[in-house]
């Protein structure tokens, strides 16, 4: 059990920098989840936290203590790596066991924690195989498991299901929280898979180009996005943006359509983003329709259908019935309540609501 | 036209097109079957090319001298006298034990430091490791006879002359075999290194226990070459040995040609003994190298 804080984290690769201050306070036992686009730093920073990366400025420490010049050995850290790094050439035994290779315990000890690990993750009877007999579940299952055997502070997991099937990815992402709920330890996991970090975080980091957008709760990050990236990367589908102007009592749509608002901070004359979810963009029963357009496309998905229509020459995304939702080619209104949406300011894109 | 006739006709061309599909499929099998055949032929000749001198030498150590210059195959009189004669000449012994000393020591030396290099150009970062890889690359543009003077100066110089570490030591680390390892080390994955890393193994013991058990096929394509290359080594273990003593096999085996005649039984018989080692060894290590490729494809 650990507590974690990253203090105005940099690093430069010779004169690019790629992180640019990094800071973040994670409780004992938080579930964090790294989550942002390709090349936006998640990764160089849990690298930078399990030691694999050397830090050229701020600090990581664990537990109070700075570890910047500590060993990965010395930080008492696990990580579960992207393509599970477990041995080939090693029994699943042998692979759990790797951990406590160096671990002065007796040999029965070992044994018997090994044994223990093995029984958590319901791989009690495999484990004389090799990796190449096991799927690719239980392969990653293995991988957790060598985590797991040292007892670490923090687990550190860097893209562990990018490697499996849509399927056996909301398995593990199941079997993963749950495990956090057993053994209670601080997770510090990566993904650029934004409903990974929907579903396991206790918090969520979104960062982008090396800096953090917004630190919340699932929830927040959800209903209230900091800007206007966050706002389009959290949620799928993506949040429409409509671009519009902010006047005195209302707000005016870039096709000249108007919606009466009377937010106070909104100011008057402002360039403003306006973000609606597709569930809160609906089918407008009443004559009061804040935007119309084109079906161009429907994907029905059960228990509703998601709406792509034309308006005004740009695609919005709308949540139609489940059963007789409107064919393609078919004008619609479309309605969503003031309260739900999301305004940004067009320069910054920050959120102004 | 009527319908019936119209159906005969469809099902007249079915039949013609049928046919004209297995003529063609039949002549194409038929220049597939010559190809093939003649494919074999070429094979069969190099096969016989590479097995001849094998199949010769075995024949003649079973020769008596006056019928070493016929070239039957199968001999009028068989003996086994040549190989009581060689393998009860004490010498023979001491060079067989010389070479297997020396191809031994220096293949293992090879495996362990080779790899060790190759490793550490691989797997680490530092300032200067391409010019040390490019250094070491290039002593593989010297021709061995042009480092055999120097190389005897520095044994007159340590007093390695007729020694057994003056016959190794040229051999004990290849820039081939730093070459292959470094090569076969870059398809071993730096998530390994790193996990073993954060699971607390020092270099060393990351080395040892995680990288090299996933190039045994590497190693044991190494160990065969360098095996042979030193079992049948002849240059300069020629010149840095001057007592019969220290003579590995191919050098001894010359002693059997002396300018009177050159007794070919005699040294067919030394060669035929001399290839057992070097099939143990291919067959030991092929077993690894076959083994690599399965596992390397199931892998993937």
């Amino acid at each position: 059990m650990a507590t974690l804080s990253l203090q105005n984290l940099v690093k430069r690769y010779g004169k690019t920098e790629v992180l640019h201050g990094i800071d973040l306070e994670v409780a004992d036992g938080e579930f964090i989840v790294f989550v942002g686009p390709s090349g936006c730093g998640k990764s160089t920073t849990l690298r930078m936290i399990a030691g694999l990366e050397d830090i050229t400025s701020g600090s990581v420490q664990i537990n109070g203590e700075v570890v910047n010049n500590l060993e990965p050995k010395h930080r008492n850290i696990a990580m579960v790596f992207q393509n599970y790094a477990i041995y080939p050439h090693m029994s699943v035994r042998k692979n759990i066991g790797f951990g406590l290779k160096t671990s002065k315990l007796p040999k029965l000890e070992k044994m018997k924690r090994i044994e223990e690990v093995a029984t958590m993750l319901g791989m009690q009877d495999y484990l004389d195989r090799k990796p190449n007999e096991l799927s690719g579940g239980q392969r990653q299952r293995v991988a957790i498991g060598r985590a797991l055997v040292r007892n670490p502070s923090v687990f550190l997991f860097d893209e562990p299901l990018s490697n499996l099937d849509a399927q056996l990815r909301t398995q593990m992402r199941l079997e993963i929280k749950k495990l956090h709920q057993r053994v209670g330890n601080t997770i510090i996991f990566v993904t650029h898979d934004q409903v990974e970090a929907m579903t396991m975080a206790d918090r969520i980091v979104i960062m982008k180009d090396g800096y953090i957008q917004q630190i919340a709760t699932p929830d927040d990050a959800y209903h209230k996005p900091a800007n206007e990236f966050v706002a389009r990367f959290i949620g799928a589908p993506s949040m429409n943006m409509l671009a519009g102007k902010a006047m005195d009592s209302h707000i005016e749509l870039w096709n000249g359509a108007s919606i009466p608002c009377s937010k106070s901070n909104l100011g008057i004359d402002r360039n403003i983003t306006i973000g609606i979810r597709p569930e809160d963009l609906h089918i407008c029963t009443d004559n009061n329709p804040v935007l119309t357009g084109l079906v161009s496309v429907v994907e029905p998905l059960g228990s509703e259908s998601l709406l792509y229509v034309d308006v005004n020459g740009t695609e919005i995304i709308a949540s139609g019935p489940g059963r007789n939702a409107p064919l393609p080619n078919t004008q619609i209104d479309l309605t969503a309540s003031v309260e739900s949406f999301h305004i940004f300011d067009q320069e910054t894109g920050e959120s102004v609501v | 036209m009527q319908p019936g006739n119209s159906d005969a006709a469809s099902s007249e061309l079915a039949v013609k097109a049928n046919s004209k599909a297995l003529l063609e499929g039949s002549s194409a099998r038929h220049e597939r079957s010559l190809g093939q055949f003649i494919r074999w032929i070429v094979l069969f000749a190099g096969g016989v090319l590479m097995v001849m001198p094998l199949v010769y030498m075995l024949s003649t150590s079973f020769k008596f001298p006056f019928e070493v210059y016929n070239l039957n195959l199968i001999p009028e009189e068989p003996t086994l006298e040549n190989y009581t004669y060689v393998l009860g000449d004490g010498r023979f012994m001491k060079w067989f034990i010389n070479s297997l000393v020396i191809a031994t020591l220096t293949t293992i030396s090879n495996v362990l430091f080779d790899s060790l290099v190759g490793y550490t150009l691989c797997k680490f970062s530092f300032r200067g490791r391409y010019i040390v890889f490019i250094a070491i690359l290039s002593t593989l543009m010297i021709p061995t006879e042009m480092l055999v003077i120097p190389w005897y100066l520095m044994s007159q110089q340590f007093g390695w002359l007729d020694t057994t570490w003056g016959i190794m030591f040229p051999g004990l680390m290849t820039a081939f075999g730093v070459f292959l390892m470094k090569q076969f080390f870059e398809s071993v994955p730096d998530d390994f290194i790193e996990a073993a890393r954060i699971d607390g193994l020092n270099e060393l013991q990351i080395w040892w226990s995680v990288a090299m058990p996933l190039v045994k096929p590497a190693l044991a394509a190494l160990a065969i070459f360098v095996f042979l290359g030193n079992w049948t080594a002849f240059i300069w273990p020629l010149i840095v040995t001057n007592s019969q003593d220290m003579y590995t096999l191919p050098v001894g085996l010359t002693t059997f040609s002396v300018e009177q005649s050159v007794e070919w039984e005699l040294i067919m018989t030394g060669a035929a003994i001399s290839v057992l080692p070097t099939l143990i060894v291919f067959l030991v290590f092929q077993r690894f190298i076959i083994r690599g490729v399965v596992m390397a494809g199931l892998k993937g």
